[in-house]
């Protein structure tokens, strides 16, 4: 029993399929409003009231799916890997789930990530693409997704799938500071990062205050999906336990 | 936590660390090659290689544009406020390019030292801001990069 005061209460109800599917099932209408709200508010407010930038005009715009999109692909990969980590120690169904759930949707946005990139570059730089410390390592964080994705199907049985995966998951983590400081550590053609926790933004509110609307917009879109996702597969994996067949004769 | 949980606890500290480790001391031998370009300063030092084709990056100095009325040529000079290096380009610029700019190009030292580019692309900084406000602040000289070409001199 000295297990029990090593993590608070709830880590362990997370452990219950049950609950998890319960809880997931109270908060996923908020999120839904919330992501609807923000996502609309947001893309409104930025494409149509937010001043032009002074040298890129209204392709700056661009930048307000851009940089969610990149930021909520960093943040998916760290949520995997920690439920990986998580899955591997305690050895939870539950975390093993949400590990898998993430790698999809973190493979999306990572494309979008890198499609808006892409896009912007031409008008701006003169070129779609170029292999520089940011892109390339951008580029592997999206192929870590895939082969993740295909290691994860590859292997029949659930448990030793969500080991491999979580241990792949685990090992490319050390990519996520590589692409946050990349443009610190070398030269490179993407520039430095614009928001820094200890300065104030090089970029007036009137700009960054829609863009935070579109990145909290993001998370809650993520979590919505995230959850979708997960409740999905807890009833697929539960569908021979007692409350799964109660759910669904109703 | 019970031993089994605290022993593969450091199993997962250990991958982590462990990749850590290892990418780190690749990247730290392959340093030089992450680099996108050479600043004007590795070329005036023979720091870049010579007689093969490399990426050069700089600010663009104010009033050194000359464009050729005939053709698409265009000479510039490049500087990181240190060391200067001639370029010349024939073709399309990208919208940003413009004097006091960051650029990148890539391209070759020729004989009389002056940098043939192929290719010239135009490296944006961090900073965004509206109209209104970049001319107000043209005006009091506050702009970034007169902010740099000051703290420089």
């Amino acid at each position: 029993m000295a297990d029990k005061k090593w993590m608070p209460r709830w880590f362990y109800q997370l452990a219950s399929p049950r609950w998890c599917y319960e809880i997931t099932g109270k908060l996923l209408p908020f999120f839904a409003v919330a992501a609807l709200l923000l996502l609309v508010a947001g893309c409104v407010w930025a494409l149509a009231f937010a001043p032009a930038d002074y040298q890129q005009g209204n392709s700056f715009r661009i930048i307000y799916i851009h940089v969610p999109s990149s930021i909520l692909a960093q943040s998916c990969y760290m949520l995997m890997a920690v439920a990986g980590a998580i899955g591997l120690i305690w050895k939870m169904k539950v975390a093993d789930m949400v590990a898998k759930c993430c790698a999809p949707i973190g493979a999306s946005v990572a494309v979008l990530s890198l499609a808006t990139g892409a896009i912007w570059g031409k008008p701006t730089w003169g070129s779609w693409w170029v292999w520089d410390a940011r892109l390339t390592s951008m580029l592997i964080l999206f192929f870590l997704y895939l082969g993740i994705i295909a290691l994860n199907s590859a292997i029949e049985s659930e448990r030793t799938a969500a080991q491999s995966t979580a241990v792949l998951a685990l090992v490319g983590l050390v990519n996520i500071p590589i692409i946050k400081y990349s443009v610190d550590w070398w030269n490179t053609l993407h520039q430095p990062a614009t928001f820094k926790l200890t300065e104030r933004p090089a970029m007036p509110a009137e700009m960054w205050v829609p863009l935070l609307v579109m990145v909290i917009g993001f998370y809650c879109f993520f979590a919505v999906v995230m959850m979708l996702r997960l409740r999905n597969e807890i009833i697929q994996r539960e569908r021979r336990s007692g409350w799964v067949r109660d759910l669904i004769a109703g | 936590m019970n031993p089994k949980r605290k022993q593969r606890l450091a199993i997962v500290l250990f991958i982590v660390f462990g990749a850590a480790v290892a990418v780190g001391l690749v990247m730290y031998a392959l340093s030089q090659n992450i680099n996108l370009f050479y600043s004007p300063t590795d070329i005036a030092e023979h720091k870049a290689p010579e007689g093969t084709r490399i990426r050069a990056g700089g600010m663009v100095v104010e009033g050194s544009v000359k464009r050729d009325t005939e053709s698409l040529q265009v000479t510039f000079d490049m500087t990181d406020y240190a060391n200067k290096v001639t370029v010349t380009f024939t073709g399309i610029l990208p919208d940003l390019f413009r004097e006091g700019q960051g650029i990148v190009a890539q391209g070759e030292m020729n004989s009389d030292g002056v940098f043939e580019a192929v290719e010239v692309l135009a490296k944006h900084d961090e900073n965004y801001m509206p109209p209104e406000v970049a001319e107000a602040l043209k005006k009091a000289g506050k702009m970034p990069e007169q902010i740099r070409a000051a703290g420089a001199e």
